[in-house]
């Protein structure tokens, strides 16, 4: 179980490495194709600075209003509240914001940057239909992602699909507008600078593309290290596995879930279309969690 | 001249390696102090349940006054844990809370008042998860002594803690079945 941690953790790094060369290749590009690019490439990672900015110092009020979490009242929720203390205690975390979202549907979610600016959504279908030991696997999973800095890596890596999209957009408009100027720029000479220049088009087409992936497949990876962690947290792994039994069999939506925060629940709050066949595993590259027999079936073996 | 080289690069020399020791030894340092905070909340949350047991005890008075037997037992497990000497007994008398309860508890099933009782529910609801705090603490107290532990017995801690003595520390260790949580009958 240990082991299967740090691997997790590896390989999400190396996907965020991945993340930064991208960001460098993209860089790349846009000055092989264009030959005012410094300029322009200034004003686009400014801008793509300040967005990041805001995003880190921001996420969580964000996250929060966009699903309309309103703070849970200690006294209406105390079985909740008292959940949390509890595993904060066993994880030696301080205790988070504790958020609920008015929906039928079973769903949670932490945000924030780190454990220190933390906060955990439940929808009120959560607190309904799960008992205490169910609940508190799922709210030892959403710690989990706050101990492990998932809220930190998921804001990052929003931040930077963002980043390379308005990086690559701003490539593409610059290019369209002074697509003349290519010819007079020759140095590279002949046929080494135009596969130079097809490479740099293909790539500002791609990235926005593969960067999603990217940051979907961190996504997936942080679900399954949080279920691990959080059992850590509990001792206790078939709490979790009947509360995402629960979930599973469950068919409500979330009404205020959106493609934007996907990633950041539970269980993934948008409705899965059943896939069959050759498509489905391309499909399940646009899938922000791994599927929950996938994740049972991981849990059981512990 | 190629002495004062050899003689800044002793210099820097022993800067770093007197700086390396000193962030170690600090380290070394806040892990214990994190073990002993670690012991002390274990301490907090007990001292929660006491203080929670008289009002438990008032509630279900009043519904189940001839059940003076299985209150009496909780009370004066509370007591001999409030007034214990050492760590040992203490570990009894808790134990004797943790059965005690376990008994107020199942009482409330012959008694469908005291079980809707909106304070009666409440309490069960925080003793529960004070019984759950109370191993969570422990829990959480095990692992930063297997944190310390680890780090004293390892390379290069182990240096350090033989010079200074940082001496290792015992786990908590429940004994067989009187140390399980509470089962709360619904």
């Amino acid at each position: 179980m240990y082991d299967q941690v740090a691997q997790n953790k590896r390989r999400s790094l190396l996907l965020i490495a991945f993340f930064v060369a991208l960001v460098a290749a993209v860089a790349w590009a846009i000055t092989q194709l264009l030959s005012f690019g410094p300029i322009g490439f200034a004003i686009a990672l400014v801008v793509a600075g300040g967005s990041a900015a805001v995003s880190y110092w921001k996420s969580d009020a964000v996250a929060l209003a966009m699903s309309r979490a309103k703070p849970a009242d200690p006294q209406t929720y105390a079985r909740l509240h008292n959940l949390v203390e509890g595993l904060c205690i066993a994880s030696g975390l301080p205790k988070p914001r504790v958020y609920v979202v008015d929906d039928d549907a079973p769903n949670a979610f932490a945000t924030g940057r780190d454990p220190r600016h933390a906060a955990i959504a439940v929808t009120t279908g959560l607190l309904a239909k799960l008992n205490r030991v169910e609940l508190e696997g799922v709210v030892a999973h959403e710690l989990s992602h706050i101990k492990n800095y998932d809220i930190l890596v998921s804001t990052l890596a929003v931040t930077m699909v963002g980043v390379i999209a308005l990086v690559s957009d701003f490539g593409i408009r610059f290019l369209w507008w002074g697509g003349g100027r290519r010819n007079s720029d020759d140095r590279n000479g002949g046929g080494a600078g135009s596969i130079l220049a097809i490479a740099g088009f293909a790539l500002l087409i791609l990235s926005p593309i593969i960067a999603k992936a990217m940051q979907l497949a961190i996504s997936r990876r942080r679900e399954q290290l949080a279920d691990f962690s959080g059992v850590e947290m509990t001792r206790y792994p078939p709490g979790l596995i009947s509360a995402l039994e629960k979930l599973r069999s469950d068919q409500t939506v979330v009404h205020s879930g959106s493609r934007a925060t996907a990633h950041l629940w539970i269980e993934q709050p948008i409705a899965r279309t059943e896939r069959e066949g050759r498509l489905s595993r391309l499909n399940r590259l646009w899938d922000t969690h791994p599927p929950l027999e996938d994740r049972i079936a991981a849990l059981r073996e512990l | 001249m190629s002495v004062i080289v050899i003689l800044l690069v002793l210099v820097v020399l022993i800067v770093v390696v007197g700086a390396v020791l000193a962030f170690m030894y600090n380290g070394l340092v806040k892990l214990r102090n994190k073990v002993e905070n670690a012991w002390a909340q274990i301490d907090v949350q007990l001292k929660r349940r006491h203080d929670l047991i008289p009002n438990l005890v008032e509630t279900v008075k009043g519904y189940a006054s001839h059940e003076k037997e299985t209150l009496e037992r909780v009370v004066q497990a509370r007591n001999m844990a409030m007034s214990a000497q050492g760590p040992e007994q203490q570990g009894q008398a808790e134990n004797m809370i943790t059965g005690a309860l376990k008994s107020v508890f199942a009482l409330s099933e012959a008694y469908p008042d005291l079980k809707a009782n909106q304070n009666f529910v409440n309490l069960q609801e925080e003793l529960t998860s004070t019984e759950d705090r109370i191993s969570y603490s422990r829990q959480f107290y095990n692992d930063t002594v297997n944190r310390y532990n680890t780090k004293i017995q390892t390379f290069p801690g182990v240096f350090i803690a033989k010079r200074f003595r940082f001496g290792e520390r015992e786990y908590f260790e429940a004994e067989g079945a009187a140390r399980g949580p509470v089962q709360v009958q619904f």
